[in-house]
């Protein structure tokens, strides 16, 4: 097993559209070296980002802001702009494990390792977030959603490697939120979670909403019937209840040893209701 | 030498403070040397494979690739471990279960081993290894394994205690009874009838430290072997006999234990690692990972119960029933047999019969885990117990009160009681301000009681004094839960010198006489009573020194405060010896002062304890919340308050883990599902509120210090004190655990609707 860490985003490209047999990146390797403790995987290359400066922490742009691949979750919660633009997804990534987990792990390990279960994925998809992808053939630019193939597969091609996550302002008008359900108090995966965006217009009434489900099917399930739901109404109990329904209408999850199809439908609905209230308070409404 | 075990009220100096605590230190810096922690000089690392089938013939095993691997040093099957157990049945176990004979049991079950040069080429070397397995029908749950047809675990097994013996194999190991009186009249008698059926699923002990073991076999037939265990004698009598060692030549050194709550009162993997080190001549380290701990040593049963209870309206119990089936693994036991015992042990009861059902299926062997099989039955009572409290419209404390056990109850197992706990922990909860502490809305209280027999046994304890009078204590009994310390101040009290003076270490094996292994809370209670009389034994000894120093004879000389005084007109005004200067002189005046004592401590006290718990339940997810927890038991008397209530914490939090989300969970193929600590969910630290404890010492007569063992018996009442609290909380009566969202949620839909 050959061990790298490059200092350039195009070298780690390099790294990997050059190697031979399993190779794989690792940023905090909270999933990645579980998985060759545990022998699920033999890798023949490991390329290390964390010592890329062009991948490190959180940076305003004129745009928004910018993650470095290589950000820690613990980096995120201790950035005050980023918390106050974009809470809900601040909030997913520093629910992850426990404290030392987040000191390592990242939202875009989060995201490249697949799991329908992953915390960050469902608020950085709710948020609108991108990808920015490097590989032999440059750069791009993809929104998250675009970037997980099913349960443990990604759409990145051989030699690609993520080198930020771009978020968008934010705003006093603008709120997110993100919950998700485990049987204990941290240390767990979620059997179903929900991430939710909306936009306020004039009068508290809702101008643009997105609603993410996690662990409800292969991949995050971006449910545009809730967004039907919500856009030009002012949160009353009616649409609350609609959009629970519409939510656990969407799920097709399955049986398994963290959850049941019955379970992770209905707490579902109960879920995205809960996070509405808290991104909608978030966006300014009453 | 004889001495007096009967309690005696003695007035105390060092016990019953929160002395520090000798292992403190080492532990929280990492000094402390675990099972892992040991090493030798050309040692080889030994690792396992493990049948992926949860039943099949083995019919060859080719292990000659991985031998030819470079590196490797050994590979053994069960070739490797000839049987020598001359028709003791248990041992034979003991062995299939170290290593497959032909056949594979359970998922997890070891086939074969290799020791290697390091951990890489052990693992290729595994994945050599060839395995040609003919895969069996298998049976996972303990109600599927007693049905007709079922496929059978185990041929050899014809069901014990049926009249007539039967001659067809069976799952049915062993069928048990317990009870007295005339059911029928009881129930006759009854004004109200409840009936209801339990399941629990499997769960798993889990201590931290995983199974480890460093074992050397040299070529003249003397061994070593350093092992995370409870029993260091266990270990060393089993795996002598498995390797056809001679006892004394094998050394059995117990690590610092990173906990056990039974799971280390077997042996598991340690033959195996011997017979490795056997085969390649070199030490061997075996260290197991989490998933072989969870897929290859013993969890506790699974269990399936019908319980059925009679009662006057003024709550009197009128006949009693429970019939118990659980599941043992794949090797013959008698944890039914113990639930049987338990079941109804609380109760003082006129007409009452438990009878048990031992089930073999395709699952690791099951071990004891902290007062093992009383749980289980204990929900199911307990549970049927706040129905009929219901049912009669009785307050559920007072229902119990009325019909708890008192000095002089013939139990349902066959004992007469001593002075017992019950109606005090009862009657302590009923006065706690928790029971009176307001709740709010989908919050529900609930409460249950429980027991456990405890255990004495075999026994060896020395006691050295040094030259500068401080002294080493040395006992037999591994301390899982505090003991050193515990048996430090009572060494302390007797000699009347400071805790700090006194040093206790748990001997290795062939530095003291056989000592039981530590289970069924009898570390403190039968080393602290060896202890007493070793100190007393010491005494005698420093008497003696004083009385040859004065030249007076030794009915003369008494021992009071460290000190021996003269006494009598003729030498009272002899200046008193330290044990210091007793110590200092020993070389003139006889050599080494020590003491010692070797018993079969008898009498251990029987324990209970009632809990209250305060539960909130989200009625649209089903997630519960532990919001207060009070344990209130009986410790006889609590030699080291902090570590009394520490056990009492420890057992609450594991029951709380095993109520609300830890279970084992195996697909239809027969294999473990979940065998790590990601989805095998135990209860977290910020899972539970602080728990809260109340101790209450009720003396137990048979010991000289009153003590009565505390480790176990509060890992007994909270399944069904949770379940009370729930149904409190949420009006749903569950009767299945793990009582996770899942289950909860399905329920408060069952009951009220979408
Ligand atoms: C104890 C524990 C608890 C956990 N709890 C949670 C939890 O509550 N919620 C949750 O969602 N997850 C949880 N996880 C999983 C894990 O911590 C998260 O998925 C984490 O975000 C992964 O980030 P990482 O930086 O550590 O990823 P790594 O392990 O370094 O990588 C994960 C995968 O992504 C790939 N990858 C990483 N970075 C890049 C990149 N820049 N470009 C392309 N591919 C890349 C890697 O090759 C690998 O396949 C837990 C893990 C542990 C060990």
């Amino acid at each position: 097993m050959r061990y790298e860490s490059p200092k350039t985003t195009k070298e780690a490209a390099g790294l990997l559209a050059k190697a031979k047999g399993n190779a794989f990146v690792l940023a905090g390797g909270t999933d990645l070296l579980v998985r060759l403790k545990s022998e699920v995987i033999d890798p023949d290359l490991i390329v290390d980002i964390k010592r890329i400066p062009a991948m490190q922490g959180v940076t305003k742009t004129a745009a928004g802001f910018r993650i470095g691949a290589a950000t820690s979750c613990a980096e995120l919660g201790e950035n005050a702009a980023l918390k106050k633009a974009w809470p809900g997804v601040v909030e997913a990534a520093t629910i992850i494990g426990s404290d030392q987990v987040q000191g390592r792990c990242t939202v875009v390990g989060n995201l490249c390792n697949a799991s329908p279960a992953a915390d960050s994925v469902p608020a950085m998809v709710a948020a609108g977030a991108k990808a920015v992808i490097v590989g032999p053939k440059g750069r791009r630019t993809v929104g998250v959603e675009k970037v997980v193939a099913g349960p443990g597969k990604t759409t990145l091609k051989k030699g690609e490697v993520i080198e930020a996550i771009l978020l968008g302002k934010g705003g006093a008008k603008t709120g997110d939120a993100y919950l998700r359900f485990i049987p204990r108090t941290e240390m767990d995966i979620a059997v179903v979670s929900a991430g939710i965006c909306l936009t306020l217009g004039p009068r508290g009434i809702i101008k643009e909403a997105k609603v993410a489900l996690g662990a409800v099917g292969p991949t995050v399930e971006i449910v545009s019937a809730a967004t039907k739901v919500l856009v030009g109404s002012t949160l009353d109990e009616a649409t609350l209840e609609q959009l629970a329904v519409v939510c656990s209408a969407a799920c097709r999850p399955i049986d398994d040893k963290r959850g049941t199809i019955e379970f992770r439908t209905e707490v579902a609905g109960v879920l995205a209701r809960r996070a509405a209230k808290i991104a909608y308070q978030r966006a300014g409404g009453k | 030498m004889a001495f007096d075990t009967q309690y005696t009220n003695q007035e105390f100096k060092v016990v019953g403070k929160r002395v520090l605590r000798p292992d403190g230190i080492d532990k929280v810096t990492g000094r402390a040397r675990y099972g892992a922690d040991m090493n030798a000089p050309g040692q080889l690392v030994g690792r396992i494979l493990r049948s992926p089938h949860a039943h099949a013939k083995i019919r060859a095993i080719d292990t000659s690739k991985a031998e030819k691997l470079k590196g490797v040093k050994a590979v053994v099957t069960a070739a490797d471990l000839p049987d020598l157990t001359r028709g003791d049945m248990g041992m034979y176990d003991t062995l299939e279960n170290c290593m497959a004979r032909g056949r594979a049991l359970y998922d997890g079950h070891a086939v074969a081993a290799v020791a290697a040069i390091d951990a890489d080429i052990a693992r290729k070397a595994l994945k050599l290894i060839k395995v040609d397995y003919e895969i069996l029908p298998h049976v996972t749950d303990v109600d599927e394994a007693m049905k007709p047809g079922a496929p059978i675990v185990q041929p050899r097994i014809r069901t014990v205690g049926v009249n007539p013996a039967p001659t067809k194999p069976s799952n049915i190991s062993q069928v048990s009874e317990f009870g007295h009186g005339d059911l029928d009249a009881g129930f006759a008698e009854a004004d109200v009838i409840v009936e209801k059926s339990y399941k629990t699923e499997q769960t798993h002990q889990g201590y931290i430290e995983p199974h480890a073991c460093l074992a050397s076999v040299g070529p003249d037939g003397q061994a070593e072997l350093w092992v995370t265990t409870q029993g260091p004698y266990m270990q060393r009598n089993t795996c002598a006999a498995l390797l056809g060692l001679e006892v004394a030549k094998l050394r059995v050194t117990a690590s610092e234990i990173g906990g056990g709550f039974g799971g280390k009162t077997h042996v598991w993997m340690e033959p195996v690692a011997l017979a490795l080190s056997r085969k390649a001549n070199r030490p061997v380290k075996l260290v197991l990972t989490r998933e072989e701990v969870f897929r290859g040593t013993g969890p506790t049963c699974s269990t399936s119960m019908d319980i059925k209870i009679g009662a006057r309206r003024d709550g009197t119990i009128t006949a009693a029933q429970a019939v118990l089936r659980y599941q043992d693994g794949a090797f013959p036991n008698i944890w039914g047999m113990l639930g049987a015992m338990t079941a109804w042990a609380c109760y003082d009861l006129k007409n009452v019969k438990a009878t048990a059902y031992d089930v073999l299926v395709n699952r690791p062997k099951v071990a004891a885990y902290r007062a093992p099989s009383a749980p289980m039955a204990a929900f199911g009572v307990e549970s049927t117990m706040d129905l009929v409290a219901a049912e009669i419209g009785m307050d559920p404390v007072e229902l119990r009160i009325k019909n708890a056990a008192k000095e002089g109850t013939r139990a349902s197992y066959g004992p007469t009681y001593g002075p017992i706990g019950i109606g005090p922990t009862l009657e302590a909860a009923k006065n706690h301000p928790h029971m009176k502490a307001p709740l709010g809305a989908n919050q529900g209280r609930g409460m249950a009681c429980g027991f456990w027999f405890n255990f004495g046994g075999q026994t060896c304890v020395d006691l050295n004094i040094g030259q500068d009078g401080t002294v080493n204590l040395a006992v037999g009994t591994v301390d899982v839960g505090g003991a050193r310390a515990s048996l430090s101040m009572i060494a302390a009290e007797e000699l009347g010198i400071p805790y700090e003076k006194v040093k206790c270490i748990v001997a290795d094996t062939a530095s003291l006489g056989h000592n039981d292994t530590t289970e069924g809370s009898r570390g403190t209670f039968s080393s602290g009573m060896a202890t007493v009389f070793a100190a007393r034994d010491a005494v005698r000894v420093l008497r003696e020194r004083a009385a040859k120093t004065w030249d007076i004879p030794v009915d003369r000389v008494e021992w009071r405060d460290g000190k021996a005084h003269a006494f009598g007109d003729e030498h009272g005004n002899l200046a008193p010896l330290s044990l210091e200067e007793l110590a200092a002189k020993a070389a003139r005046t006889g050599g080494p002062i020590a003491g010692h004592n070797e018993i079969v401590a008898d009498g251990a006290g029987v324990s209970f304890a009632t809990h209250i718990c305060d539960i909130e339940v989200d009625p649209e997810t089903g997630k519960s919340r532990i919001l207060r927890y009070t344990v209130i038991q009986d410790a006889g008397k609590a030699i080291h308050p902090d570590y009394v209530e520490g056990q009492f914490q420890g057992a609450a939090a594991q029951g709380i883990g095993w109520a609300l989300n830890e279970e084992y969970i195996y697909g239809a193929d027969g294999r473990l599902q979940n065998p790590g600590f990601l989805d095998y969910r135990i209860a977290v630290c910020s899972d539970l509120p602080m728990l809260d404890t109340q101790i209450l010492e009720i003396p137990n007569p048979n010991h000289p210090y009153g003590i009565r063992g505390v480790g176990e018996t509060s890992i007994v009442p909270p399944l069904a004190a949770i379940a009370n609290a729930m149904s409190n909380a949420a009006g749903v009566r569950m009767t299945h655990t793990p009582m996770s969202p899942p289950r909860v949620l399905k329920a408060i839909r069952e009951a009220h609707g979408a």
